[in-house]
Order: structure tokens, then C-alpha cells, then sequence
């Protein structure tokens, strides 16, 4: 069988790995680096809750090969808390506001949401409520998803509000 | 769900991606891969081999020359539509974009994969028709890759099936560069955000010293297999004030079109949105054209 090599960076931390072509990234993420955060519902691109990032921008795992993320730079929901293990800001504002309730679909949503907070710190919520439009919620839990997203950005706005000096610097 | 076994390739090269697609037996393109993926998880579609494309940095392009906008048929639908390029020469299509699917598809589709896909209701068959979209085909013969061009106009054949014969890949897409200030609008009724419309329109106008309408385009999706350009009704429309009669013009020759019908929605449905819709768009566009443009 023909296997092709696999060199990634999750998270900060380089992989490599010998994968079937046809092996799809959230199965390489799940089985063969055991991250399995990322989860996988319909598999075929429709429910959102595979969504990582791929060089920053959003992607469905269940509808990329592995074979094709040889030498990016993916981000899944593990690489969201801080290293100590804090949550982040995002995933803070997910557990204030109640935001998830099986869980299933939360590290899709995050990963959307990250995209977006990245993009802007104020979005309006019919920009956030686009955002998620592609990404399914059973419990239909998506009031306080909303919610958890306009506490993120407040509290990045005010974060960068109160650190310009900082900022600045950087 | 797991696609059945294939060889995989990714050739970084228009040349040695055409010629594999030439060479190699019952061989599939990998675009972006929004709706073959799919389709190879549920094992609608099996193939011996895949050639993917996103290796191929020169399909990839957003560029303005000899008066068209050229865009590689491996852009991602994300950033034609956050282009400034085209943001500046096509608006349309930035607007025709915010009804495309969603953000994540969006980042990971192209506009050549959405062309060669060409499900009869997409936004972005629609907005290539509209701006008289000219298409670069590239296959490997005799040992060379030679390349040849198709308008939009005999784009689609069938259902779902564009003017491609075996080993030909869409290169490239050209469109028209309409005049700085002109009207543009994109209308769709879609059950719900993000899905195919079920029909869809696509306007441009300028107006004249008079304010007068003067070129128009409409194309209709949704209503035939590939995108409809109403090219008797902007020919009509040449020389006339934006009044009800311009509008009832528009709006009851795309009523009478010859619309297909499926087990969701009915023909009549399908003509009144047509009707609808292009009434909308046409006003749209005229009132977004820019004053500036009138003298």
C-alpha cells in the first residue's frame, strides 16, 4: 500500500507520520496523533464540528486529506487554552455563559469563533450569528454561544484598552 | 466514512498536472475539495487516482490584464471575495459571495472547483455568465500542453456536466471589467443561509447621460442547468428610464422562461422568483450606480 509522509505543526508541536492517502485529517488527528478534541459528526462537511485551523483560517478536517496539510500549521482546540492549562479567553466566556451543553459541537464553534475574534474585536452579533451559520448544535444551545462570543470580545477590547503601552511593544 | 483506496499525486505545475490527468487511467482533480470530498466519504465516487491541485501555485492568481480580471481556477472563494482587485473592478462578485456557503467552505473552495462542479443553482456559474466569463482549458497533447478557450455561454451541457472532455482542467477564468460606478446586485431566495438559492440573479448596469439604462446584464441560476443570460431583455432595456415599464420588461420575460421543476420546487414557483428576483436585482443595481458616472 502507498503511504505518504506527513510533516505538520499542531499546536507548536512538529508531527510526522506515515498515512494512507486517503486518510482524512480529523482521522490523522484523532487516531494517529491522538488528538481528539477535534470532533468528527456527519463527515461530510454539513455539521462544522471537525472545524481546526489550517495557516489561521477555518477548515472542516473530514473534508481535507491528510496528505494535504504536509508542511502547515494547523490549530485544533487544544492549542486554545494558555500552557499552564487555563482556558482562554474565548473558552472562559464559553463556561460563564453556558455556552455549551453536551459539548459536542464546542470545539467546532470555538475554532470558528477564534477565526473571527482574530478578524475583528467587535463583532456585531448578526456577524457572529453568520459565523456560526456552519456550525450545528444539537442542543440548539446557540443564544449563549452568541453571548459567550460578545463577552470574548468585550473583554478583548478592554484588555487591549487598558495595555496600549503593551500592545505597542509587541 | 473512508473514501475507497486511491493513488494520490500533487503536481506543483500546470504541465505535469495536466499531463497525469492525460496519462493516468480514471484519474479524478482534487480542488478544493468541498463537494468531491464528500462525495468520495460516502463512496459515491471512487477513483484510481487523485490529482490535487492545491500544489499548483500558478492556478492561483487574482490579477487585471489587457482590460479582464483573470483569476486562477484554484483561488480560494475567500480571497477573490476579500480581494481589493476585485472588491474594485467586480463588486458583484464580493457581493454574490456573502451567499456562498459558509465562511469555513469558502476558505477551502475555488472558484474553478465550483465551475466544474456546476450544481444549476450556484451563485458562481451565475456571476461568471454575468460578466461574460471566458474560460481556459488546459490538456496534454503529443507530448505538449496546449490550451484553448470556451465562454461561460457553452459552459454547461447538462445537468451538473460542464463542456470538459476527458484530460481537459479549467486553468483559468476571465471576466469583463465593467465601468467604475456601475449599478451591480445579486438577489437569491435560499431556504436558509448559506444554502444553494433555489433561484438566483445576477445584475449590472450603467445608465446614460439621461440617466437612462444603457448596458445591462442579467443572468438568472437556478432555473436551468447552467446560468440563463437574458441577452434579448438587455437589449431591450438599452435607452429606457428605470420605470415599472423597464421593470415589468425584466421581470415578465424571466416569468416566462422555460424553468426546470424537482420534487421540492414546482415550475411555478421557480418562474414567480425568477420574476421576483429579477425585478429587485435590476432596481438594485440601478441605484447603486455611482452619479459620478453620469456625465
Amino acid at each position: 500500500m502507498e503511504t505518504r509522509t506527513v510533516r505538520v505543526v499542531v499546536n507548536g508541536t512538529a508531527y510526522e507520520h506515515e498515512v494512507e492517502p486517503r486518510r482524512m485529517l480529523g482521522d490523522f488527528l484523532r487516531h494517529d496523533l491522538n488528538l481528539t478534541g477535534t470532533h468528527y459528526g456527519c463527515e461530510h462537511g454539513v455539521c462544522g464540528a471537525c472545524t481546526v485551523l489550517i495557516e489561521g483560517r477555518t477548515a472542516r478536517a473530514c473534508l481535507t486529506l491528510a496528505a494535504q496539510v504536509n508542511g502547515r500549521s494547523l490549530t485544533t482546540v487544544e492549542g486554545l487554552a494558555h500552557a499552564d492549562g487555563t482556558l482562554n479567553v474565548l473558552q472562559q466566556a464559553f463556561t460563564e455563559t453556558h455556552a455549551l451543553q453536551c459539548g459536542f459541537c464546542t470545539p467546532g464553534m470555538l475554532m470558528t469563533l477564534t477565526e473571527l475574534l482574530n478578524e475583528t474585536d467587535s463583532p456585531t452579533e448578526a456577524e457572529i450569528r453568520e459565523a456560526i451559520t456552519g456550525n450545528l448544535c444539537r442542543c440548539t444551545g446557540y443564544q449563549p454561544i452568541v453571548a459567550a462570543a460578545l463577552l470574548a470580545a468585550q473583554r478583548i477590547r478592554d484588555q487591549r484598552a487598558a495595555a496600549p503601552a503593551a500592545q505597542a511593544t509587541e | 466514512m473512508k473514501p475507497s483506496e486511491f493513488q494520490y499525486h500533487a503536481p506543483t505545475t500546470v504541465d505535469e498536472a495536466a499531463q497525469l490527468l492525460g496519462t493516468l487511467e480514471d484519474a479524478r482533480v482534487l480542488a478544493g475539495g468541498q463537494s468531491l470530498m464528500p462525495m468520495m466519504n460516502f463512496r459515491y465516487l471512487m477513483t484510481s487516482h487523485l490529482i490535487d491541485l492545491n500544489g499548483v501555485e500558478a492556478l492561483t492568481r487574482i490579477e487585471e490584464r489587457d482590460g479582464r480580471l483573470h483569476i486562477g481556477a484554484m483561488t480560494r472563494q475567500r480571497d477573490i471575495e476579500l480581494s481589493p482587485l476585485v472588491m474594485k473592478r467586480a463588486p458583484l462578485i464580493r457581493e454574490a459571495y456573502q451567499l456562498v456557503s459558509h465562511k469555513q467552505i469558502r476558505n477551502r473552495g475555488t472558484l474553478g472547483g465550483s465551475l466544474c462542479q456546476l450544481d444549476p443553482s450556484s451563485e458562481q456559474p451565475c456571476f461568471t455568465a454575468a460578466l461574460d466569463g471566458v474560460l481556459t482549458i488546459a490538456r496534454y497533447e503529443d507530448g505538449a500542453v496546449v490550451t484553448r478557450e470556451l465562454t461561460m455561454s457553452d459552459w454547461a451541457l447538462m445537468y451538473m456536466t460542464p463542456a470538459l472532455e476527458e484530460g481537459d482542467l479549467l486553468a483559468g477564468i476571465s471576466l469583463d471589467i465593467w465601468p467604475e460606478g456601475h449599478g451591480y446586485a445579486f438577489e437569491e431566495f435560499a431556504r436558509r443561509h448559506g444554502d444553494y438559492a433555489i433561484v438566483g440573479v445576477a445584475a449590472l448596469c450603467t445608465v446614460d447621460a439621461q440617466k437612462r439604462l444603457d448596458r445591462v446584464s442579467l443572468t438568472i441560476c437556478g432555473v436551468a442547468p447552467g446560468p440563463v443570460r437574458m441577452h434579448e431583455v438587455e437589449t431591450a432595456l438599452r435607452g429606457r428610464p428605470m420605470d415599472e415599464d423597464a421593470l415589468n420588461l425584466a421581470g415578465d420575460a424571466a416569468r416566462a422562461l422555460d424553468v426546470m421543476t424537482d420534487a421540492h420546487v414546482s415550475t411555478d414557483y421557480r418562474q414567480h422568483l425568477a420574476g421576483v428576483l429579477t425585478e429587485r436585482a435590476l432596481k438594485s443595481a440601478f441605484s447603486r450606480v455611482a452619479t459620478a458616472t453620469y456625465s
